[in-house]
């Protein structure tokens, strides 16, 4: 015969006998829970679809070349001058090109490093797009589309054509669909792209893409890098920019300072790129968890106010059980088995409510023109929440109930037999 | 030694509201199979010593053996398991589980011990119930049953792990003289026949002088034994 189950029989039949007040306390912590579920599904999700739209379009190490003025002045080596003050006025960087200086040979090296996924090339070029009598300025880059498809997601930005179209056409453009708006163009048409130097090129349309960020919409495209080599007149190893994607994006800023120190070149990483990201997902988490922990402290009270009642209403018997020999952890095992069953009770139910709740949300329609591949909310459905919901439900009901069985160890039992 | 219970030299402070010496040099030997009574006015301290002698309190000077071993200074749940295991109990008033059957009741001490299955301890309910002539109402809620009644099912638990001794404050005091009547049989029958010992508590003199002996209280001290 097993002594817990004896204690575990009391526990329930004490609960079973104040039904109405324990299920107002389990439903409690099923507020606190299915709150949570909800809450961190859907703010994750958010997160995630934020975080998703960041990070699959940027890259995790983007190298181009800096035009900045020269740190060291010439005045510098004159040793003669070496102890004074010098001040130089007006400093102006050198005429220097935009091209990255022996691209092709950097871009192998780096496809030879193991923490890098792929290296992608790419040629920018200042353009005025024309059509008609309106002229646009922007920018056209050249880029090898099928990489930056495998890499970057980026088939799901087109929102006309196909990527192989761009890649199988000579002359072919992947206009921004702001440009196309402003410029009534469709696919098929032709828009007249005229390079820095004057040099005007008729390029085809091959589709539209949507970057969800306006200001890229309304002034890139892309083409083969070849074309755009054309438009700037450089040759084959014309490059301008290189976009790493890395295995391990948390390595973004070390491998970043090496690229460098290493080629004397601007290496800004996806952290760098993005620090005000951060702040948002820290303070969806932040509203998350608050919220939540809230409801919890709450449910712990009605917890703590029912076994309070339960310990005050039951004297007699714990005073008899003790009479009897139950020792007073025996009876402290029985209030705390009795906020346990209350925290799991409302608990499971709190995470079905959740889980219900979460899915409500992510059959909810949501369409907005920034992400093109999203239809409804986004909800992140993780078991690893639904774990630390439940550990989180537990875990409170335990120190909601502890404080009171302590109260119920402690009684004394002579002092209730004599009080009759 | 054929002593079950012995208090040595037991001496109790009550300490609030004003210090007051309630029990004074208590010396007491209850041998097997002995049925004795303890008489007393009201408020010389026999529930007092009751309650040190049943080892619930502890805050007393002297000694308290059971069955040869000394009990006194023995830790918390130590003594628990002594309660449980070889002493039985009966109040003046009942102090039922309301929520729980009559034969429920009776076998949670048993349950608590844990050495018999669940079946092992019912049929030893039962039997207890049997001996006390209210086996009919082992399926009723403790709630449901009359103040008699209730009093004999508190009997049976006391009895359920086959205790050395049986101590009772005043058991007969709310009951009616019928009624007391067949309690006093009860534990006549289970001194006599099951060689149990008895230490009982009461004012009622026609049940005090049909037992062994009677222990006379005075003042916080034992004047006759
Ligand atoms: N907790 C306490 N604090 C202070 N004094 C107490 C306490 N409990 C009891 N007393 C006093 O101790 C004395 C003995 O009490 P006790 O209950 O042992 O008497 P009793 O002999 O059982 O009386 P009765 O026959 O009325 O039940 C009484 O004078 C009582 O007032
Ligand atoms: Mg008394």
């Amino acid at each position: 015969m097993n002594q817990r189950k004896v204690l575990v029989t009391i526990a329930k039949t004490h609960l079973l006998s104040k039904i109405r007040q324990t299920a107002t306390a389990a439903l409690g912590v099923t507020f606190g829970i299915g709150a949570y579920i909800t809450l961190v599904s859907f703010m994750t999700g958010l997160n995630k679809m934020l975080d998703d739209m960041i990070l699959n379009q940027t890259p995790h190490v983007h190298i181009y070349n800096e035009i900045q003025p020269s740190e060291k002045q010439p005045i510098a080596l004159y040793s003669e001058f070496e102890n004074a003050m010098n001040v130089v006025h007006s400093v102006k960087p050198k005429q220097n090109q935009n091209r990255i200086h022996d691209a092709l040979p950097m871009i192998s090296h780096l496809k030879g490093d193991p923490n890098v996924l792929s290296a992608l090339p790419q040629v920018r070029a200042q353009v005025f797009y024309v059509a008609g009598s309106i002229e646009m300025g922007g920018v056209v880059t050249g880029v090898n589309i099928m990489e930056e498809v495998e890499y970057f997601n980026f088939r799901d930005y087109i929102v006309a054509g196909k990527p192989e179209d761009l890649k199988n056409t000579n002359n072919g453009i992947l206009l921004g669909i702001g440009i196309a708006e402003t410029m009534s163009l469709k696919v098929g048409d032709r828009v007249q792209v005229t390079s820095t130097n004057g040099t005007v090129f008729p390029l085809k349309i091959v589709g539209f893409f949507q970057s969800g960020l306006a200001d890229i919409d309304n002034s890139r495209s892309y083409t083969t890098i070849k074309t755009a080599q054309k438009l700037v007149e450089g040759a084959a190893n014309y490059i301008t920019d290189v976009n790493l994607k890395l295995k391990d994006i948390s390595l973004a800023p070390t491998i970043a300072r090496s690229i460098e120190q290493q080629f004397n070149l601007r290496a800004v990483d996806i952290n760098e790129a993005n620090a005000q990201f951060e702040t948002g997902t820290t303070i969806r988490n932040l509203i998350t968890y608050a919220v939540s922990i809230t409801l919890l402290i709450v449910a712990g009270f009605g917890i703590y106010n029912i076994l309070n009642m339960l310990i005050y209403e039951k004297m007699n018997d714990i005073a008899i059980l003790k009479a009897t020999g139950f020792s007073g952890s025996d009876v402290q095992w029985i209030f705390i088995m009795q906020a346990l069953i209350i925290g799991i009770v409302g608990g499971i139910l709190g995470l079905l409510i959740g889980i219900g709740l979460a899915h409500l949300i992510d059959g909810i329609p949501f369409e907005t023109e920034a992400l093109p591949t999203v239809t409804t909310y986004p909800v992140n459905h993780n078991p690893w929440y639904y774990a630390i919901g439940i550990t989180f439900a537990i875990v409170s009901t335990f120190f909601a109930g502890y404080l009171p069985s302590l109260r119920a160890k402690r009684v004394d039992p002579v002092k209730i037999i004599r009080g009759q | 030694m054929n002593s079950v219970l012995e208090a040595r030299h037991i001496d109790k402070y009550f300490r609030k509201p004003v210090e007051f010496h309630v029990l004074k040099d208590i010396n007491l030997a209850v041998k097997r199979g002995e049925f004795a009574t303890v008489m007393g006015k009201s408020g010389c301290g026999k529930s007092t010593l009751l309650y040190i002698l049943s080892t619930m309190d502890t805050d007393y000077n002297g000694e308290l053996w059971l069955k040869g071993e000394l009990v006194t200074g023995l830790e918390s749940d130590r003594l628990s398991h002594i309660r449980n295991k070889y002493l039985g109990f009966v109040f003046q008033f009942h102090y039922l589980l309301s929520e729980f059957t009559v034969l429920e009741n009776v076998m949670l001490p048993a349950k608590k011990l844990a050495v018999k299955t669940a079946e092992e301890i019912r049929e030893d309910a039962m039997q207890k119930l049997r001996i006390l002539e209210i086996d009919h109402l082992a399926k009723k809620r403790a709630n449901r049953i009359s103040g008699g009644e209730k009093q004999r099912v508190a009997i049976a638990r006391a009895l359920i792990n086959d205790p050395i001794i049986l101590m009772g404050d005043e058991p007969t005091g709310n009951l009616d003289s019928q009624n007391a009547e067949n309690v006093f049989q009860i534990f006549k029958k289970l001194s006599d026949e099951q060689g149990l010992s008895l230490l009982i508590v009461t004012h009622d003199l026609d049940f005090a002088k049909r037992t062994d002996r009677i222990i006379s209280m005075g003042d916080g001290k034992i004047l006759v034994s």
